[in-house]
C-alpha cells in the first residue's frame, strides 16, 4: 500500500512504500501489560524514530519486529505485526529467517569476543556461505557500507573488543549488514557513546536509509529530531502499559504537535 | 583524647584480628604439615626405578609403575566418559529446559549425586556395569564408575562456565539470524570451554585420589604388568597405597611415604593445571 507524500526530514518529499505494520498491538509479560493498542505503519527506506519517556515499552515495541521478544518466557503479543503484509506473528513464519531480514543493533555495543573479521563473517557463516574469498568480499562490503573499513582494514585479523566503543557499535552495524537485511532496528545505538561517535553513527544511518528501513529508538529529542524521517512519541498510561500518543513525520512531530503531551515531552518539561 | 570507650573499642578489634589470623594458621597448617611430612619421609624412595618397573615382593621391593600408569588410564576413562555427558547436559540445562518439575528435580539430582558416599558408587558399579553389563571387574567398569560420580562436577562446572557468557553475545548472534544451536555452537561453546576445561580436570584429579569406589569393581592389589585392554584389571596409586600400608606386614615405611608423595603429586598437579587456566582465562577477560 502507498503512503501519503510525507515531507522527510524536511530534504525530499518521496512516495514510500510501508514496510512494517502494527495493527491493535498490544504485549503482554505475563500479566503485565507492557504495550496497549499500537498501530501505525512504518515507511521503507527512511528511518522513524520511536520515542518517549522511560519504561513507556519503546525497546518492547521494538523487539517485536525481529520477535526479540520471544525469547522471554511468558511474553504474548496481541493484534497484527506485517513485514512487507506478511504476518510475522503467523506460525508459518521461521523466526530465524525473519531475523535474517530484519537486523537488530543494541544499546550496548556487543561484539563477538573475535576477531574483526570473524565478527562481520559469522552472520555469513552462519546462513552457509564458506568460500573464504566470498566473505572476505562480504567484509569489506559490510565494513566499507558501516563506514568503518578504512579506520579497521590493517586489524582485521585482531580482537574486535580492543576497538574503541563507537567502532564496535559500527561494527555491530557491519554485522548486521553483512546478512543483508531489509529491516535494522536500532535500539538506543548511541546511548553508551561520546557526542562524536554519535555524530558518526547518525552520519552513517543517514546513508544506510537510502537502501534500508531503520527503526530507532532513542532517548534522545535533538537525535530523533537531526536523523529521522517519522516519529512515534510513545508514552505509559496509569496502569503502566505504553501507548502510542502520536505519529507523523518528525518536522510535524517537532514543530507541531497536536498532542499536549507531546508537545510538553519534547519541549522538555517531563520525561 | 583517648577516652575509655575508644580504647576498650580498639581492644575488641585487636582481639577480633588476633583470633581471626589464629584460626587462619590453625586451618592451614594441617595442610603444610601433611605435605611437608610426606616429602620428608617419601622423598627417600624415589628413584627412576621405583617410577619405572612393576611391584615384587607384595610391593616391598620393586617400583610401582602399574600402579601410577593404571591411575593415569582411570583418569581417562572417567574423563572420557564424564565430559561429554556432563557437557551436553549443561547445554540442555541451561538452554533448552523451561523450569518446571522436570527440570527441577533434574537439578536436585545433580546437587545430591555430589553428596553420595563414594562407597556407594562403588557398590552401584559393581551391580551395573560388573555384575549386570559383563564389564567384569576391570578398567572400563572403574572407569564408568568413577565418570558417574564426576558427572555431578562436570554438569555444573559447564552450567556455571555457559550461564557466564553474556547474554548480550547470544542477542547479538539471534539477532543476525543465527539459530540457537549456531549460537552455542559457535559463540557460546567456545566461550564457556576453558570452565568447562578447568571442572573437567579437577574431576580428573579427584578420579586419581579415589580409593573406595574402585575397590570393589576392578582395583588389583598386586599385578605384574599393565593393563593391555580396558576390560583388564588395573593398580591405582590410592588403593596401592592403602594395601601397603595396612596389609603388608614388614612394608618399608619409606615405600609407603613414597607412594603417598607420588599420588599427592599427581593430584596436585591436576589442581595445579586448573589453577592456571582459570586464572588465564581471567586475565585473558580484564585484557579484553
Amino acid at each position: 500500500m502507498k503512503m501519503n507524500s510525507v515531507l522527510l526530514n524536511e530534504k525530499t518529499v518521496i512516495q514510500s512504500q510501508t514496510k512494517l505494520k502494527t495493527e491493535a498491538v498490544s504485549l503482554y509479560y505475563g500479566s503485565f501489560q507492557a504495550l496497549r493498542n499500537i498501530s501505525l505503519e512504518i515507511p521503507e527506506h527512511a528511518i522513524t524514530a520511536i520515542i518517549g519517556p522511560s519504561g513507556c515499552g519503546k525497546s518492547s515495541f521494538l523487539r517485536l519486529f525481529n520477535r526479540m521478544n520471544d525469547l522471554i518466557t511468558g511474553v504474548r503479543v496481541e493484534g497484527l505485526v506485517e513485514l512487507d503484509d506478511i504476518p510475522i506473528y503467523d506460525k508459518a513464519i521461521d523466526v530465524v529467517e525473519l531475523r535474517k531480514r530484519v537486523g537488530m543493533v543494541f544499546q550496548k555495543p556487543n561484539p563477538f569476543p573475535m576477531s574483526v573479521f570473524e565478527n562481520v563473517a559469522f552472520g555469513p557463516r552462519r546462513h552457509g556461505k564458506h568460500n573464504l574469498g566470498e566473505l572476505e568480499d562480504i567484509v569489506e562490503k559490510s565494513l566499507r557500507q558501516a563506514a568503518l573499513w578504512d579506520e579497521v582494514k590493517d586489524k582485521i585479523g585482531q580482537s574486535a573488543l580492543a576497538l574503541s566503543g563507537g567502532q564496535q557499535q559500527r561494527l555491530c552495524i557491519a554485522r548486521v549488514l553483512a546478512v543483508e537485511p531489509e529491516v535494522i532496528l536500532m535500539d538506543e545505538p548511541c546511548s553508551a557513546l561520546d557526542p562524536v561517535a554519535t555524530l558518526k553513527i547518525e552520519d552513517l544511518m543517514r546513508s544506510l536509509a537510502q537502501e534500508y528501513s531503520i527503526v530507532i529508538v532513542t532517548h534522545n529529542m535533538q537525535q530523533a529530531a537531526r536523523v529521522s524521517d517519522m516519529a512515534a512519541f510513545l508514552m505509559m498510561e496509569d496502569d503502566r502499559a505504553g501507548v502510542l500518543v502520536e505519529y507523523g513525520t518528525t518536522s510535524e512531530i517537532f514543530t507541531n504537535p497536536k498532542d499536549k503531551r507531546t508537545e510538553d515531552y519534547i519541549t522538555g518539561r517531563f520525561g | 583524647m583517648m577516652t575509655r570507650g575508644l580504647l576498650k573499642r580498639q581492644l575488641s578489634q585487636r582481639t577480633a584480628f588476633s583470633l581471626l589470623i589464629i584460626a587462619t594458621i590453625i586451618v592451614i597448617v594441617p595442610v603444610l604439615v601433611i605435605v611437608l611430612e610426606i616429602i620428608a619421609n617419601g622423598a627417600s624412595a624415589i628413584s627412576w626405578d621405583f617410577l619405572t618397573h612393576a611391584p615384587s615382593q607384595a610391593g616391598k621391593a620393586g617400583g610401582i609403575l602399574p600402579a601410577i600408569v593404571g591411575t593415569f588410564y582411570l583418569m581417562l576413562g572417567t574423563i572420557v566418559f564424564a565430559l561429554p555427558l556432563g557437557v551436553m547436559a549443561g547445554i540442555y540445562l541451561t538452554e533448552y529446559a523451561k523450569d518446571n518439575w522436570f527440570t527441577r528435580s533434574v537439578n536436585l539430582a545433580i546437587v545430591n549425586l555430589a553428596g553420595v558416599p563414594s562407597i556407594v558408587y562403588g557398590l552401584f558399579g559393581l551391580g551395573v556395569f560388573v555384575l549386570l553389563f559383563h564389564f567384569g571387574m576391570s578398567l572400563l567398569s572403574a572407569s564408568l564408575t568413577l565418570a558417574c560420580q564426576a558427572l555431578a562436577m562436570t554438569v555444573t562446572t559447564s552450567r556455571e562456565a555457559i550461564l557466564s557468557v553474556p547474554r548480550e553475545y547470544r542477542e547479538g548472534s539471534l539477532a543476525i539470524g543465527a539459530t540457537k544451536w549456531q549460537t552455542i555452537r559457535h559463540l557460546v561453546l567456545p566461550q564457556a570451554l576453558p570452565g568447562i576445561i578447568t571442572g573437567a580436570v579437577l574431576a580428573m584429579s579427584r578420579a586419581a585420589g579415589e580409593t573406595a569406589p574402585i575397590l570393589v569393581v576392578g582395583a588389583a592389589f598386586l599385578l605384574p604388568g599393565l593393563p593391555q585392554s580396558p576390560f583388564d584389571q588395573f593398580m591405582a596409586l590410592p588403593y596401592h597405597l592403602y594395601t601397603v600400608a595396612a596389609h603388608v606386614p614388614g612394608m618399608p615405611k619409606s615405600t609407603i611415604w613414597g607412594v603417598a608423595l607420588v599420588l599427592l603429586v599427581v593430584v596436585l598437579s591436576f589442581n595445579i593445571i586448573a589453577t592456571i587456566i582459570r586464572l588465564k582465562v581471567r586475565q585473558r577477560r580484564l585484557n579484553a
